[in-house]
This record gives structure tokens, sequence and C-alpha cells, in this order.
């Protein structure tokens, strides 16, 4: 399979903050990766990066074909294949569930109309929300509009999708309605990416799994039963002890 | 002071009628400039949010009077631009009222989270189409309220044309005054007037605000 996000020696820094430290790390189509590590480790950063939300300070990283490194490239173009669900939802507060996933597919990909309407029900029944359609994401639960949102991600047809953090908002019970959507997801072959604390979805459900700390990649493992038996790095050991037994 | 009324109601009419018209096109224009240069104040380039910001400083903290003579005086004399009070007035009213409508948009924007606009923007819309469809309809639906009150400062601060002879509200009022020698049931009329056009405007944006649009 072909890589579809790709880093080369990458560097990231806020000011003396050294954020991404010479991260190599290429994710191929239909993978599903999570990415777990201690708070602060840089993980949000190294999503962020992923689709030009953060720009990178070195190194090269090439995204569905596209330089994200250039200041040339047209980072919209990435982001129509590259959609991203956040830990806070950001729906649109002023638009209703069915317009929060119509509207992009509208004014970007200038959908018809009809069809528009066809995959955006077909997405809402998909999570569950069919229902909840006419609503404001006032509304709804945390748990609805982490589902709404992942909707309206797909709704635009991505190559990637991009998950940072999506559930550490969330009740306890509304954690795993979230998850069994990112599953159903998985299991069609999107490509993911996930930055999670859910250690039981990086266990189960990803291909691989990396361990980030410290701006780095310390340990990327193909096999996350085996990596989470016997984790090699004695950071990602402690780590996991303190998360998985605490 | 309905007998006042009756024998000057001519004109008292005509002022009220420019009041009420050099407020509209105030309203009109400085809403246009003052959402512009709100815009301009949060873009992400340096020199923009430079421009826009030295434009609301100055004509925020100018006294209306200045800006108004401006056009008045000063520019009929250095360049041909001839304008009456009216215009004069109503233009510097516009600019004035634009800093502060400025402003208060700008705080609306400001206070609809990034979370929006990244929301958006990791949806594939353009910086542009974001605004256009997600920030600013929550930016002015938050700032209807001290919106509200710049509106009717604009129509206040239209008696400015009292002072450039542009035959307003306030203008029209001293003129009664100084035929009658009724100078303070002259300016309660004047009041009145004012408060028949402000009054609705406040309730209005009370129900507007209310209402959640």
């Amino acid at each position: 399979m072909a890589a579809i996000i790709e880093f080369k020696k990458v560097n990231k820094f806020y000011g003396d903050y050294h954020a991404l430290k010479n991260v190599n790390l290429s994710i191929d189509e239909g993978e599903v990766v999570s990415i777990i590590g201690p708070s602060g480790a840089g993980k949000s950063t190294l999503i962020r990066t992923m689709n030009g939300l953060e720009g990178i300070s070195s190194g090269v990283l090439e995204v569905d074909g596209y330089d994200l490194g250039d200041k040339k490239t047209d980072l919209n173009k990435i982001r129509r294949n590259v959609g991203m669900v956040f830990q806070h939802f950001n729906l649109y507060e002023n638009h209703t569930v069915l317009e929060n996933v119509m509207l992009a597919p509208r004014i970007v990909l200038h959908r018809d109309e009809k069809e528009n309407r066809e995959i955006a029900e077909k997405l809402l029944k998909q999570v569950g929300l069919l229902d909840k359609e006419d609503s404001y994401p006032r509304q709804l639960s945390g748990g609805q509009k982490q589902r709404v949102a992942i909707a309206r991600s797909l709704a635009m047809k991505p190559k990637v999708l991009l998950f940072d953090e999506p559930t550490s908002a969330l009740d306890p019970e509304m954690i795993q309605d979230v998850l069994d959507v990112m599953q159903s997801i998985a299991a069609e072959g999107m490509t993911m990416v996930v930055v999670t604390h859910e250690m039981g979805f990086a266990r189960e459900v990803s291909d691989r799994v990396i361990f980030f700390d410290q701006g780095q990649v310390l340990e990327d493992s193909h096999n996350p039963k085996d990596f989470f038996e016997h984790p090699r790095n004695l950071r990602a050991q402690e780590f996991l002890s303190k998360v998985i037994y605490h | 002071m309905l007998s006042l009324l009756g024998a000057n109601w001519s004109t008292f009419l005509l002022g009220f009628w420019n009041t009420i018209l050099c407020s509209l096109i105030s309203l009109f224009f400085s809403l246009i400039i003052g959402s512009g240069f709100a815009i301009l104040e949060t873009v992400p380039n340096k020199f923009w949010r430079a421009v826009a910001k030295v434009y609301v400083e100055i004509f925020r903290n100018i006294p209306l009077l200045v800006v108004t003579m401006v056009f008045y005086l000063v520019l009929p004399t250095y360049t041909p631009l001839k304008l009456t009070g009216f215009q004069a007035g109503t233009i510097g009213l516009s600019i004035y009222s634009s800093a502060f409508i400025a402003e208060t948009v700008r705080s609306g924007i400001q206070s609809v989270g990034t979370g929006q606009m990244e929301g958006a923007r990791s949806n594939g819309m353009t910086y542009w189409q974001a605004m256009r469809y997600v920030i600013l309809p929550q930016a002015f639906r938050i700032v209807i309220p001290p919106l509200g009150n710049q509106f009717v400062n604009l129509i206040k601060n239209s008696s400015i044309l009292a002072f450039v002879a542009g035959f307003d509200l306030m203008y029209q009022g001293d003129i009664v005054a100084s035929n009658t020698f009724q100078t303070i049931p002259s300016y309660v009329l004047v009041g009145l007037f004012y408060l028949a056009l402000t009054l609705p405007l406040s309730y209005y944006m009370q129900y507007l605000e209310k209402k959640g649009v």
C-alpha cells in the first residue's frame, strides 16, 4: 500500500519549545493508527500538522501527495480529502445538524443539492442521529455532537480521517457510542489516525499503535495486542502500567 | 406646547425627516464600513490588521465634531469638493460611528472562538467561506445588544448636523426656539421627537435579543 501521510525529519518549534523532534513516520492508505502517550507529549501537535492546522518548522511532510511544508501548497485542497474530528466537536453552532453535514459539500464541492441531502441523511442514519437532523448543536449531548461531527467529516468523502482525542470531552456512558461509530468506519476501510486515551480502541480496533512522547515516536507497533502486552520502550512500559492498572 | 407644535409643524417635520434620513444613511454606511474594518482587524495578515487598527483608533478617538468639520470646512478649502452641511455631517457621522461599530463587531467575531474556524477549515472551507457561513452569523447574533446601543448613539449623534446647518431636528428646534422665544418647550419637543426614534429602536433590539434571531 502507498503511503498517504509521510513525515521525514519533521521538526516543529513554538518559540524555543521543541514540540516535534525529528519525526519520521509513514502512514499507508487504509491503515487505522492510534497515537497514544502522556499529556503534553505533542500528540495533538502531530495530528494537527497533518491537515495544516499547525505548520512545520523543518523537514518534509507530504499528505495525499501535497507538500505541507511548501507555502504555495493550497491547504484547502488537502483539507477536502483529510477530515478532522476534534475533542470539542466544533460543530457550527448556527446551523442545524443536517446543515452541519451538508454545508461544506455544498459550498466547497458544489455537490448537487438532492444528492447532498441523500448522502447527509444516510450518514446521519449511520451514526444513529437521523431523528436529530433539525436540532441545533446546543440541543445535543456531547456524544451526539461528536457523532454529528464524524458524519460531517465523512460527508466530504475524505481519504483520511484525523481524530484528535475524540472521546476525551465525553461522559463515560457516551464514549462507547462514538467508539462504535469509529469502529464501523474503520471496518469500511477508511484511513484513520486517532490520538486517543482509549486503550481499548487502540488495542482492539487499530492496525497499528504509535507511542508518542516528548515530541518523538518512541515505539511504533503493527501488532497492537503484542504492544500492549510487551511494550519494548521503557517509557511506554511505564505509561501503560499507569494507564491500564491505575 | 401642543399649540407650539401645531404652529411650527412643518419646521419640526423637516428636521425630523432630515434626522431620520441622516440616521438611515449613516446607519447603512457605518454598518458596512464598520463590519469591513472589523473583519480586517481579525484577518491573519498583520499588515491589514494594522491598517484596520489605525483607522479605528483614529476615528474612535477624535470628537465627532472635529471629524465633521474636516468634511465641512477643511476639504472644501483645500479640494474642489463642496459639501452641504447635511452631506458633511452625514459623512462625518458615518465614519465616526463606523469606528465604534468596527470595535463592536470585532469583539463579536473574536468571541465566536477559534474552534469554529478550525472546524470549518478542516471541513475544506476557505477562510472567507468560514467567515461568511460560520463565524459572522454567530458574531452578529452576539453583538446585537451592543450594536443596538451604537445605533441609538448614532441617532442622537446626528444632532451634529445642527452645528453645520444640516437642517436636522436639533437645528430646526433652535430655529423654533429663537423665533418664538419658547425655548424650553421647543427643546422638550425636540427631545420627544428623538425619543420617538430611539425608544422603538431600543425595544426592537431587545425583542431581537430575546428572540435570539
